[in-house]
């Protein structure tokens, strides 16, 4: 396997220009000729479908939820990030670049990563176009608030419900191309392997959750859009829904795979409250703005908030980071919440949680004030905590929330498949080792509206395509195995269900991959994992058919992958002998405890290749070249 | 503390199956529980019996992707104002209580197993016209086309519908309207709205005809069943855009069927 990233030559700035210009067009007529599939409907999946509908393309948009508009995506809270320097605070598209780099902590690829600083702008003006209701101010301008790991102020939100608004905004793009006929739309679909013929992506297999139909579609390319993996450690900020299925059966495709382990734990979500719990939820890093981070400075120390007196609280991250507070990047937050826990100055059942405390904001602003920012949150806080934040401080501790790693793309975000495209979480991305806040959104509307709809141009008309037709083999052989991996799932007829090994597995995913890793750890995870999956395979039992909405069958597929894929996540982890952002390996920090990178040896991107089964994957390395910003241990001291 | 609850659950095979109440009890519960995570419990216990599972949509369990919606004890989304399904504790409901879970009741919205049914007719609304038509690319300025505080306010009080269908589900006519209605009035605020104004109100609200949705009497359960209280003032502002719509005479009336 070659790992072509195919990054233009040129200056960082003009690369994308120079790119949009070298690319071959598909002739205006021509485009309704091909036919593009796109899985998913979040962010990147529903723009991805509208744009390429109007532009003339023929699409069809699959997703599991009944309705496209109930993608993941729609969850996202705080804010999406664009550099439009609308404060005239010193921001700017090179700012924007840097930050992004900077927070990944040097793990991402320059050029990418400018692009999305670049693009980010046209974002927010196609967004406003569509009617999505961003806060203003009394002057009609839009409003900005900051986020974790920025100075300025870039960050462009909706109330508490940022995610829902710019979904909703595509979803209905995506809604008037289905009323044009442009977009077939395929709601509670899942796909469940991809057809190659003669080395490319020519198709995919899908299951219609309802009936149970398994169908094959045929097509030009692909375009995956299915979010991201958080949910392989059982509890996560995501949907419960979201899996790593269709990325993972890519991968056993033949698409490379790259940094699974870098995985993002959110410093501030609701703790856990008991063994039935089904999901976390997460408390908005905006909160970071007015809340203040603090646990008590002695150990053991049970007595509720408001006894405490101010001298015997340790705000830890005004402490540790005075320049950036409480609004230190996320990867930083956590580690720093759960040293604060591990030397036994954690609040709350079971002392995992810090308190994230709103009384001097509702002091010098009034509550008024932070009713209109964060009302919605607190309410959201006090219905799952019964708790009121007003008045006792919230209580916090980090969650899973998001994975940077993902399928490898090159820099037209085509996998190492031919004709296979990723877009948004589902991709490697421009995120590194950690992504800041807000930026997720507008990678998974960059890759969307922007990109992909011009680089999918470039190889619909430079690839030699012949029509494929519905029982070629591979086709055939493509659908066989869907069946029969599903008539096994229904024949073990064992004791335990899918629920309980999820959970066993998400428990050692969260003690030996989490936020803190050792090789030790990792070694003994790698142990566990088989005998975990073995168990599955001979004891899992799936009641029903295959021929009905069968939601037990659903997750039994989507936590078989999850068994094989946490293998490759601490393979991974294993492998990178440093610590990045969000991954921090034990053995490899500086003396004041933070991350220590290492970047003679590993400034790569790690992309691993299926080798078949039971073989170990085999690793590439894509060397990350800085040519404009410099590498330096990133301090937000 | 432990709870515990007398489950009456409607069960249906499928579409064309026969339903019925089921009863289960439900011993052992957390007050802190969701109410989902209680019908998790209760199923994996049937699993481990060998039942089928019960049914039922869901996905974000933090009230925002919509597709949560049960009847419980005959109210949309349960007891608690303002909340979806999801976002419902167990601390809501009295240890030992009996409690009635039921799918969303309406004929637009046929079963399609258990506690799940087909909301499609909401999608097809949305496609006949709630949208505003800008092509991605070649738009102005974001800040080029100013928009006052209170109009973007009042916008996203409406967009702030998650779909979940319970205000059909709690209308006596089973009418679409609160959700169309919000959707109308969120575009309609907004000056980038207006073009397809007249337009949109047309087709959303002759959409919503064609699908088996009722008309609405102002009865006003739908704004009580709301999980984001949601106002029927929205209706009216949509009935006066639908009235100046016709006297204009902008475009007859049209569903979305391709025309579009
Ligand atoms: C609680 C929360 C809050 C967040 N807040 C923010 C924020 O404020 N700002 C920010 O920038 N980011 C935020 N994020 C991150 C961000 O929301 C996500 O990274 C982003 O929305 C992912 O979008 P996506 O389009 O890549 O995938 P998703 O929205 O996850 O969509 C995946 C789609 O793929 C479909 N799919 C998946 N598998 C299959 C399959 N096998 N077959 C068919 N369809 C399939 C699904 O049905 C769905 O339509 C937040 C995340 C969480 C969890
Ligand atoms: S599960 Fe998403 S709103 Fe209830």
């Amino acid at each position: 396997m070659e790992l072509r990233a195919r990054t233009p030559a040129g200056p960082l700035a003009e690369k994308w220009d120079r790119h949009r210009f070298e690319m071959k067009l598909v002739n205006p007529a021509n485009k309704r000729r091909y036919k593009v599939l796109v899985v998913g409907s979040g962010l990147a999946g529903a723009s991805a479908a509208a744009s390429l509908a109007e532009l003339g393309y023929q699409v069809s948009c699959f997703c599991f939820q009944d309705s496209p508009r109930r993608a993941h995506s729609i969850a996202a809270q705080g804010g999406i990030n664009a550099a439009k320097n609308y404060q005239n605070d010193g921001d700017s598209i090179w700012r924007l670049f840097y930050d992004t780099i900077k927070g990944g902590d040097f793990r991402a690829r320059e050029a990418n990563v400018y692009r999305l600083a670049q693009i980010s702008v046209d974002i927010i003006d196609q967004c406003v176009a569509q009617g999505v209701p961003f806060a203003r101010e009394y002057s009609g301008y839009l409003a900005n608030r900051s986020f974790g790991g920025a100075q300025v102020s870039r960050t462009f939100y909706a109330r508490g419900q940022t995610g829902q608004q710019l979904l909703l905004g595509a979803y209905q793009a995506l809604c008037k191309e289905i009323a044009r006929g442009t977009v077939l739309m395929y709601p509670r679909t899942e796909m469940l392997d991809l057809i190659l013929i003669d080395g490319r992506c020519r198709g995919m297999v899908t299951r219609n959750l309802v009936t149970g139909e398994v169908a094959a579609h045929v097509a030009d390319a692909v375009v995956l859009a299915t979010g991201g993996y958080g949910n392989v450690f059982y509890l996560s900020t995501n949907a419960r829904g979201s899996n790593v299925t269709a990325t993972f059966r890519a991968w056993k495709r033949g698409a490379a795979f790259g940094n699974p382990c870098f995985t993002q734990i959110h410093p501030t979500c609701i703790p856990v409250s008991g063994d039935y719990q089904s999901k976390l939820t997460l408390m908005s890093e905006s909160l970071r703005n007015d809340g203040r981070v603090w646990v008590p400075k002695r150990a053991g120390d049970t007595r509720p908030p408001h006894e405490i007196p101010e001298a015997e609280r340790d705000y830890y991250l005004e402490r540790k980071y005075p320049s950036f507070g409480n609004l230190s990047p996320r990867d930083i937050a956590s580690r720093a919440a759960k040293e604060a826990c591990d030397d036994g100055r954690g609040v709350g059942p079971g002392g995992r949680g810090v308190y994230l405390d709103f009384a001097d904001a509702i002091t010098r602003l009034g509550r008024q004030t932070i009713e209109e920012r964060y009302g919605n949150l607190f309410e959201m806080y006090q219905r799952i905590t019964d708790e009121d934040p007003y008045r006792v401080p919230m209580r916090i501790y980090p969650a899973v929330h998001y994975t940077m790693g993902g399928l490898w793309v090159d820099y037209d975000l085509m996998s190492t498949i031919p004709g296979l495209h990723v877009l948004g979480e589902a991709n490697f991305s421009d995120h590194g080792a950690n992504r800041l806040g807000a930026s997720a959104l507008m990678q998974g509307l960059a890759d969307g509206y922007f990109i992909i709809p011009v680089t999918i141009g470039d190889y619909l008309a430079t690839a030699k395509l012949d029509k494929v037709s519905a029982d070629h083999p591979e086709v055939r052989g493509a659908l066989e195995g869907v069946a029969r991996k599903t008539k096994r799932l229904l024949s073990i007829g064992g004791s335990r269900t899918v629920d309980s090994f999820h959970r066993e597995l998400g428990a050692l995913m969260w003690d030996k991959c989490g936020m803190a890793r050792t090789a030790h750890g990792l070694g003994e995870a790698l142990r566990r994992i088989p005998e975990i999956r073995a168990e599955f395979w001979e004891n899992v039992t799936v009641p029903g058919s295959d021929a009905e909405l069968n939601q037990a069958l659903e997750k039994a597929n989507r936590v078989a992958d999850f068994l094989e894929f946490a293998e490759l996540m601490c393979r991974d982890a294993l492998h990178r002998e440093e610590s990045c952002g969000g991954h921090f390996r034990e053995e490899h920090q500086t003396p004041d405890g933070e991350a220590k990178r290492d970047d003679e040896r590993f400034a790569y991107v790690a992309a691993w290749e299926y080798a078949g089964e039971g073989a170990e994957p085999v690793l590439h390395r894509e060397p990350l070249v800085f040519e404009n910003v410099q590498l330096a241990q990133r301090s937000y001291k | 503390m432990t709870m515990h609850l007398k489950l009456r659950v409607w069960r249906q095979p499928g579409p064309t199956a026969a339903g019925r109440f089921v009863a289960y009890d439900a011993p052992d519960l957390s007050a802190d529980m969701s109410f989902l995570e209680m019908l998790d419990v209760v199923n994996e216990r049937l699993i481990e019996q060998g039942e089928a599972p019960i049914a039922f949509d869901h996905d974000c369990r933090e009230g925002i992707c919509g597709s949560c919606g049960l009847m419980i004890n005959g109210v949309a989304h349960g007891p608690m104002r303002g909340t979806a399904t999801c976002q419902l504790h167990l601390r809501s409901f009295r240890d030992g209580q009996e409690v009635v879970i039921e799918p969303w009741r309406a004929k637009a919205f046929p079963v399609v197993r258990d506690l799940v049914v087909d909301r499609s007719g909401l999608d097809r609304i949305i496609a006949a016209g709630g949208y505003i038509s800008a092509r991605t690319g070649g738009v102005p300025d974001a800040n080029a086309v100013l928009v006052a505080k209170d109009d973007a306010d009042s916008a996203m009080d409406a967009a702030a519908c998650i779909g979940c269908g319970a205000c059909v589900a709690a209308c006596p006519n089973a009418s679409a309207s609160l959700f169309a209605a919000a959707k109308i009035a969120h575009l309609g605020l907004l000056p980038q709205g207006q073009p397809e104004r007249a337009k949109r109100v047309l087709r959303m609200v002759s959409q919503m005809d064609m699908e088996a949705f009722g008309n609405c009497t102002n009865i006003g359960e739908c704004q009580e069943a709301c999980p984001k209280l949601i106002s029927i003032d929205v209706i009216a502002r949509m009935n006066r855009d639908f009235l100046r719509a016709s006297l204009l005479g902008r475009e007859e009336r049209v569903g979305s069927s391709g025309e579009g």
